[in-house]
């Protein structure tokens, strides 16, 4: 890898990003959007700060601030509408964070950060969708933590998570979007962990915590490679960068590197096991990880730095790739488990695998990944308030084996969540449909791989999204009819805890309904002539059409029929014949997807026994060779100390020889060197 | 008379007084040892002024002669105070800088 600088790299062609327009600075209300992060970032400093305090109207001033981040953030997208698309990103500039300018002005190369905020229609989107779900969900969880003693704790890390992830989006650098990648990870790890007094949440809490710092290194080593090879680690200079260093080994790096980021927070293959057990946090903080927040990221990362994949054909593919086997491997697990929430936590896995493989096939795919994970943030959110509300009505259960028949208890639940599990059925008109099938279309005008040509590319990335649309289909009615229909199994008076279904109150339902009504509508709606992808366009790009070796009739109706066909086959299997409460063996993959596919114990195998084995060698090694070395030191010291301590008899004749013998010794040099 | 026999002399009375110092156990006797050695050191001086024709050296040597003055005076008085407290003059029983 060469390393070299770029000077002025700010004059580079401005169109250079990937089609994206060129950043002005900030005007009118969008130099209020700081507001946005600062309003909950403060209210969570208040509230845990101010302790008991606050208690009894703390969670409604965290409401309230993230309602406000709301406020601020239409008003930013209203003006930005009144633009003109090509002048939609502007930059506000805050402050000099890390001031490493060299001196004078036409010194070599400048490295410094600023910290300044990137509003263009990608960020925006990601403020609305963030900001819009994160508020519905914090006024569900007043209602769902009602009970809770530290409730208001809760709502502070939740406006810790808004702050962070705003942070991340918003960010016009890699480090500041890296000050929101390790807050929304922090925040995780602080609800995730929630109910702490459970020593298996805090372990999941720690395991979460812990692969996503695998995945941050890889970030950060990113971030290395940029400062190495181009001295910055602004967005927009790499883009110029990227555009003018394509197939650059520099880039290849990168992109690869910000790939394991990617993986690491939003769930990946291979470090997507985390995933399953932060189900231990309360159910509205699986709402908010899953749907609006932090597993969201990793794709936000890929698609803005959609040029330097552009660079790096290599990278663009593994990430594709990386999607694919993820997209198979969530829903497998999904069809599989009988914990609700683990269900909806591998669906999550599988959606994020389909908008990483969006985002992997290039300007096909950016603008389609971004708008399945906008309408995903919506139904997915939708679910898991749902399946909480579920929760509930049924005494905290989560066994889909002991629930069934809960359609007449709870209505408006159940009708809710039938929005949700149409939309992500993909069934036109709901939401997932449009942004879905989208994808699965693009995968199929896949024509090259990893930089070469390659006329399979296609048929294996289109027939695997397709195949992941049946699965989904599958577990995600699986899930559905054993919640709603079939025979009751509820647990009854002679197992100890009887339940007594019934519907939520209406702060946990209103934010159903309106969840529901966008996950019914909000795709269609945004698809009315490209809408969104248009909307898009300023910051990734116009979509690029590529034909795919498919008609996309035959696609559409190839996915509908595999969706249709899954769909009855969970309809058979779980409503209309009888479901063991009881787990029944199942088949060798059945087994192996209850256990995560055994990706725990391949982290086990793989990494942790040879990582404790490397640990110990080396912690031999420091008290052996390390702990030696010092000690010998210190030993060899003290011995000669001991050795010449007898000279210092304290008798002033003794002193006065060594005086005298110095000074003879020193005329005798001095002597000698003269003759 | 050539300069090597005032030097001779200087070294020689240099050697009486360091034997002096290291050899007699009396801190009285060890300072008159330095004064000796103060003594040929001061030989030494006036020699070297003579033989350049410059007064700097017998400037040194009265210099000398003040400073040893100076010494014999806080010498004479620490001995005293030591002799109160420890009723000897003996430097061999005085070891309190030991270690």
């Amino acid at each position: 890898m060469t390393i070299h600088f770029l000077p002025a790299l700010v004059a580079a062609d401005e169109h250079a990003h990937a089609g994206a327009v060129a950043a002005t600075a900030a005007t009118g209300t969008a130099q209020w959007a700081w507001l946005m992060i600062a309003i909950p970032a403060v209210t969570a400093a208040v509230l845990l700060l101010a302790g008991r305090a606050t208690d009894k109207w703390g969670h409604w001033l965290a409401t309230a601030a993230s309602w406000s981040s709301f406020a601020v953030g239409v008003a930013v997208v209203a003006q930005m509408l009144a633009l003109p698309a090509e002048s939609r990103r502007m930059v506000q500039h805050l402050f000099t964070w890390i001031p490493a300018n060299q001196i004078g002005a036409d010194a070599a190369w400048h490295f410094g950060v600023d910290v300044a905020l990137m509003l263009d229609p990608l960020s925006l989107t990601f403020v609305m969708l963030v900001t819009f779900v994160g508020s519905l969900i914090h006024v569900y969880a007043v209602a769902y933590m009602e009970h809770d003693a530290d409730r208001r704790r809760f709502f502070a890390y939740l406006n810790l998570f808004i702050a962070a992830m705003l942070t991340l989006v918003l960010g016009d650098s890699y480090a500041v979007l890296f000050v929101g990648w390790e807050g929304v990870g922090l925040a995780s790890y602080l609800l995730i962990g929630f109910w702490n007094q459970v020593p298996d949440n805090a372990k999941a809490a720690k395991k979460a915590f812990v692969m996503n710092r695998v995945g941050d290194m890889g970030l950060l080593i990113a971030m290395m490679a940029m400062v190495a090879n181009f001295g910055t680690v602004n967005i927009e200079q790499i883009g110029h960068a990227a555009a003018e260093n394509p197939g650059s080994t520099a880039m290849l790096v990168i992109g690869l590197f910000l790939l394991v980021g990617a993986c690491g927070k939003s769930a990946q293959f291979p470090l997507q096991a985390w995933l399953g057990d932060a189900m231990a946090g309360p159910t509205p903080v699986s709402a908010l990880i899953h749907a609006a927040t932090m597993v969201t990221a990793g794709v936000y990362l890929v698609v803005r730095s959609g040029p330097v994949y552009q660079a790096s054909p290599v990278a663009a593919t593994a990430v594709a790739v990386v999607g694919a086997i993820t997209l198979v491997f969530g829903a497998v697990v999904g069809s599989a488990k009988d914990d609700m929430k683990k269900v909806l936590a591998a669906s999550t896995m599988s959606q994020i695998g389909y908008m990483m493989l969006g985002a992997g096939l290039g300007p096909i795919g950016w603008a389609f990944a971004i708008f399945h994970l906008f309408t995903h943030g919506f139904f997915k959110a939708l679910m898991f308030l749902g399946a909480g509300s579920v929760m509930h009505g049924m005494g905290d259960q989560v066994n889909i084996r002991r629930f069934g028949g809960l359609s007449a208890a709870m209505k408006l639940t159940w009708l809710t969540f039938m929005a949700g599990w149409l939309a992500i059925l993909g069934v036109p008109p709901f939401s997932g449909f449009w942004s879905k099938d989208k994808i699965i279309e693009a995968a199929f005008a896949v024509d090259h791989f990893g930089g070469t040509p390659a006329p399979w590319a296609g048929w294996v990335f289109g027939m695997v999204a397709m195949l992941g649309a049946g699965l989904t289909a599958f577990y995600m009615s699986r899930l559905f009819f054993m919640i709603f229909h079939g025979q009751k199994r509820w647990t009854s008076e002679a197992e100890g805890a009887p339940v007594h279904p019934h519907e939520s109150g209406v702060l946990m339902t209103a934010p159903l309904v309106i969840l529901a009504v966008c996950a019914v509508a909000i795709g269609g709606l945004l698809s009315i002539g490209n809408v969104f992808t248009t909307w898009l366009e300023p910051a990734i790009g116009g979509v690029v059409h590529a034909e795919p070796v498919l008609p996309v009739i035959a696609i559409q109706i190839g996915t509908l029929v595999l969706v249709l066909a899954g769909a009855a086959l969970a309809w058979k299997m779980y409503a209309a014949s009888e479901v063991p409460t009881a787990v029944p063996a199942g088949s060798a993959l059945t087994r192996a997807a209850r256990e995560d596919l055994y990706q725990d114990k391949v982290n086990e195998a793989v990494f942790v026994v040879p990582g404790s084995a490397l640990v110990r060698v080396a912690s031999v090694g420091d008290s052996a060779a390390v702990d030696g070395v010092v000690k010998g030191v210190a030993a060899v010291s003290t011995g000669t100390g001991r050795l010449v301590a007898f000279t210092q008899n304290g008798h002033a004749r003794t002193y006065a020889s060594y005086v005298l013998g110095g000074v003879v010794l020193a005329l005798a040099v001095v002597l000698g060197f003269r003759l | 008379m050539s300069l090597a026999y005032y030097l001779v002399l200087a070294v020689i009375l240099f050697a009486i007084g360091a034997t002096i110092v290291l050899v007699r156990r009396s801190a009285v006797i060890s300072l008159m040892g330095v004064e000796l050695m103060l003594n040929s050191a001061n030989l030494a001086f006036v020699t070297f002024a003579r033989i350049h024709g410059q007064p700097s050296g017998e400037v040194m040597a009265f210099f000398v002669m003040v400073v040893a003055a100076a010494e014999v005076v806080v010498g004479l008085a620490l001995i005293v105070s030591i002799f109160k407290a420890r009723n000897t003059t003996s430097l061999d029983d005085v070891n309190l800088l030991k270690n």
